[in-house]
């Protein structure tokens, strides 16, 4: 029997997930010995046809990273879900939309009035990219941009989910190790720690004992000294480890920074930013409606930002938003 | 009776960028254009995002490049608030840039263009790729690659957060600084990245400049553009990849204009056409003249090729002679022809390593002075840097909270579209005559496109080397008439 037949494919994405498995650097020769990659556009030669000849199921596993915003990814998408046994959302895009999904929470109409008519040094002549002009004057196809951005599992049915954005090469290496080893985790699984990220926090011996009570919400440019050594949630830093999946090795926090919930929520948790933010809520050591008002208004400005910077094509906030066609303000009360 | 062919770098036909070139009656190209068909509107979803984010926010555009964006963005706070960094965190800052330069160029040197030359640009196509290069200049020299990118990589990492989007960069400094103890792995390491910039440097030479035919590509007309140039210089007019002015040299070589970041909209303007979501950047002075050579078109050309062309030199020892060395062997400046750029990347290499080197052993560097606190009201913002791929702009404006009102960021690649576009047509106007289209065509146009590492959707980089491109040559009924590409995948 030949080795198992891997694949790896980029939808809507920036290509730091596929940087992240080049930083796999020597691991990589040794994942390279134990399977065959028989598609991965960024780094081999290989045509989609010759994917379509494969049979169904014939890759053990396919690795899709990147959000879904062309109709052409979505077709790619279910083509590889049939080719593969296992189809693995990879990274913080393919998992929950990603940071490029905030885009859904603006027009098409006003991205292309920004990009071709009103910025600052375009010169507008009234043209803007139109598929139409592109087919009957130039004589070639211009894909239509779509204005909102999906996670993978809106399009096809997931297996298994490696968080990040991007994803830790421990965490790739795990994930990797774990598919070959035919110990599968329970399907839907997310290939990372299953605690939240405190646990594994250097930081996390310095929070209160008498449990988290924040007077002051502070944005970071705003803390002059961060101390490297004390939890920066009990510094007023708006850390989201609490409610965010472990297993990133806390490297934002290692560098002094907050966790901004790139690995998204815990088992069970259905809408990240809501439960981000109630525990936030929950920690504002007051109970006069007003200051705490103004305690979230000067810490949080932008709550979806802060909240749902990598999940909110998958938000039940989204869905409420496309249902009524229009932006609307969360309240943070 | 007008034919089209079609060039889809099919890995990226789903959504990132294809290259249509058109013959006319004759089958001689008529006209040829790269489309890219992704749009991501970050300028927009920026909108009422706290500035401080947008470090963060817009390191999103690139995976392969976040610092860059990262440390535009940085800048752009700095401004903002009105505010200087630290000397320290300064320091730091330009250092970490330079590890960025020196680990993001050399990627591109041993993986991406390089094996065109290393291996050869006729080798049989299963060697040109990185395993070809390794063939070439043996396997410890490919193990080093590896161990020398994940050294540096791993030094990213450890104090600026992560490496594939940071969360260092803050107005007026960095979140994280050096402590002596850890200073110590960042010079060992620089040394190592100085000798290894050294034997790149030599391996380029031995290779490719020992090899006449390959230098008689390299200057051969079909690879030549008489363009603009545009890059940044400190105040001596040498390279400075962090900090400086902008620089704007005519086809001829003389200085065209100098001018400061914040003032981007004096000098530049975006052309729009209908069939890409690109916008084509060129000299607002000078005017857009379509897809054309000359001094009376606005188009321009950045990244190295550009940045040696407009700097009048390096401020590290071993760069310097071999800025000196370039020029001399190409005949003087500007150096117009577009594969040159390799060489000029290689020399970047070596002066990305050598700054680093120097500042990691700047004692100032060590000090805990890493924040300048902001305190004036924050208004607009300008940070521009030179990206690997070339000139990076970001500009902001806030209301008083410093929660965004504009944001306008033109990236690298928009600098080079339109001359990317006019390398691709004249690389095929020398190939393809009378309709005819061998083997041949598909190397040379992916040697003029490949040159200019482009960053399509900001990532679009092929690790073999070779992009795998198909080209349909059809007749005006769209029947397919011939197909050629330059890949295949075999079965087991």
């Amino acid at each position: 029997m030949g080795k198992p037949k891997i694949g790896m494919y980029w939808c809507a994405s920036c290509g730091g997930c596929e940087e992240a498995v080049v930083d796999l650097a020597e691991d990589l020769l040794m994942v390279t010995d134990k399977v065959d990659i028989v598609f991965w556009p960024v780094a081999m030669d290989f045509k989609l046809s010759d994917v379509e000849a494969m049979e169904d199921g014939e890759m053990l596993a396919v690795f899709i990273n990147g959000a879904i915003e062309l109709s052409e990814q979505e077709e790619i998408a279910k083509l590889l879900r049939r080719k593969a046994q296992l189809v693995i959302a990879f990274g913080s895009c393919a998992h929950m939309g990603g940071l490029p999904g905030l885009a859904n929470m603006q027009s098409k109409e006003k991205i292309f009035d920004y990009y071709f008519h009103s910025g600052p040094i375009v010169d507008d002549t009234g043209v803007q990219p139109d598929p139409e002009i592109t087919k009957n004057e130039h004589g070639f196809a211009l894909p239509e941009f779509y204005s909102s951005v999906r996670a993978l599992d809106q399009v096809i049915n997931v297996d298994y989910y490696v968080p990040g954005c991007a994803p830790t090469p421990n965490i790739v290496l795990d994930a990797i190790t774990t598919l070959l080893s035919g110990n599968l985790p329970p399907s839907g699984a997310i290939m990372a720690s299953d605690r939240a990220l405190c646990y594994e926090c250097p930081l996390n011996e310095t929070k209160p004992d008498e449990g988290m009570k924040i007077k002051e919400l502070r944005r970071s440019h705003e803390v002059e000294h961060i101390d490297s050594e004390i939890c920066l949630l009990t510094q007023g830093m708006v850390c989201l480890g609490p409610v965010t999946r472990g297993g990133c090795g806390s490297l934002c926090i290692k560098g002094n920074m907050p966790c901004t919930g790139c690995f998204g929520p815990m088992d069970g948790v259905k809408d990240f930013g809501a439960t981000a933010l109630s525990y936030i809520a929950s920690i504002i050591d007051s109970e006069n409606p007003e200051e705490i008002e103004k305690i979230i208004d000067k810490g949080i400005p932008d709550p979806i930002g802060t909240f749902y910077m990598y999940s909110l094509p998958k938000s039940m906030l989204f869905k409420k938003l496309q249902e009524k066609k229009e932006v609307v303000e969360i309240k943070t009360e | 009776m007008g034919r089209k062919i079609e060039i889809d770098p099919i890995t990226r036909l789903e959504g990132h960028g294809k290259i249509e070139i058109f013959l006319d009656d004759t089958g001689t190209v008529e006209k040829a254009y790269l489309s890219l068909p992704e749009l991501r509107g970050f300028e927009v979803f920026s909108l009422n995002k706290p500035a401080e984010l947008m470090p963060q926010i817009t390191s999103r555009i690139c995976g392969v490049c976040p610092m860059a964006h990262h440390m535009a963005a940085t800048l752009a706070l700095d401004d903002l608030y009105s505010i200087q960094p630290t000397a320290t965190a300064d320091k730091l800052r330009e250092m970490v840039y330079n590890m960025f330069m020196f680990e993001d160029h050399t990627l591109h040197f041993y993986i991406l263009g390089g094996p065109d030359f290393i291996v050869g640009p006729k080798a049989p196509k299963a060697e040109r790729n990185i395993l070809g290069v390794i063939g070439k200049v043996g396997i410890e020299t490919g193990k080093k690659v590896i161990e020398i990118r994940r050294e540096v990589r791993e030094l990213m990492t450890a104090i600026a957060g992560k490496v594939i989007h940071p969360v260092w960069g803050l107005p007026g400094g960095v979140a994280k600084g050096l402590t002596a103890e850890e200073q110590k792995k960042y010079i060992a390491t620089a040394e190592k990245c100085v000798e290894f910039a050294k034997f790149t440097l030599q391996t380029f030479k031995d290779i490719v400049l020992g090899n006449k035919e390959y230098v008689d590509i390299i200057t051969s007309e079909m690879y030549t553009h008489h363009t603009y140039y545009m890059g940044m210089v400190d105040e001596k007019n040498k390279t400075n990849f962090y900090r400086g002015k902008i620089r704007v040299i005519d086809p001829e070589g003389k200085e065209f204009l100098k001018f400061s970041g914040k003032d981007y909209q004096e000098h530049l303007a975006e052309h729009v056409e209908p069939w890409t979501y690109v916008k084509f950047l060129y000299l607002k002075n000078v005017g857009w003249n379509g897809f054309k050579d000359g001094k009376d078109n606005g188009v321009y050309a950045v990244a190295p090729l550009a940045r040696l062309n407009v700097s009048e030199g390096f401020s590290t020892p071993e760069a310097q002679a071999s800025y000196e060395e370039y020029f001399d062997i190409l005949g003087g400046k500007p150096v117009h022809h577009t594969l040159a750029t390799h060489w000029a990347r290689v020399i970047e290499i070596l002066y990305a390593a050598e700054r680093f080197l120097q500042l990691a052993k700047d004692p100032g560097i060590i000090s805990p002075d890493i924040r300048n606190m902001p305190v004036e009201k924050p208004d607009e913002g300008f940070g521009v840097v030179e990206a690997p791929r070339g000139t990076l702009f970001h500009h902001y404006k806030t209301d008083e909270n410093g929660l965004l009102t504009q944001a306008n960021l033109l990236v690298a690649t928009q600098n080079n579209a339109a001359r990317v576009a006019m390398s691709i047509e004249k690389a095929a106007k020398g190939l393809i005559k009378n309709g005819m289209a061998d083997d041949g065509i598909l190397n040379m146009v992916e040697m003029a496109l490949r040159a200019y590492d482009p960053c399509h959707a900001c990532g679009t980089h092929t690790l073999p080397g070779q992009m795998p491109i198909s080209i349909k040559v059809r007749n005006n009924q769209g029947e397919l008439l011939d197909e050629i590409k330059n890949f295949c995948y075999e079965k087991k």
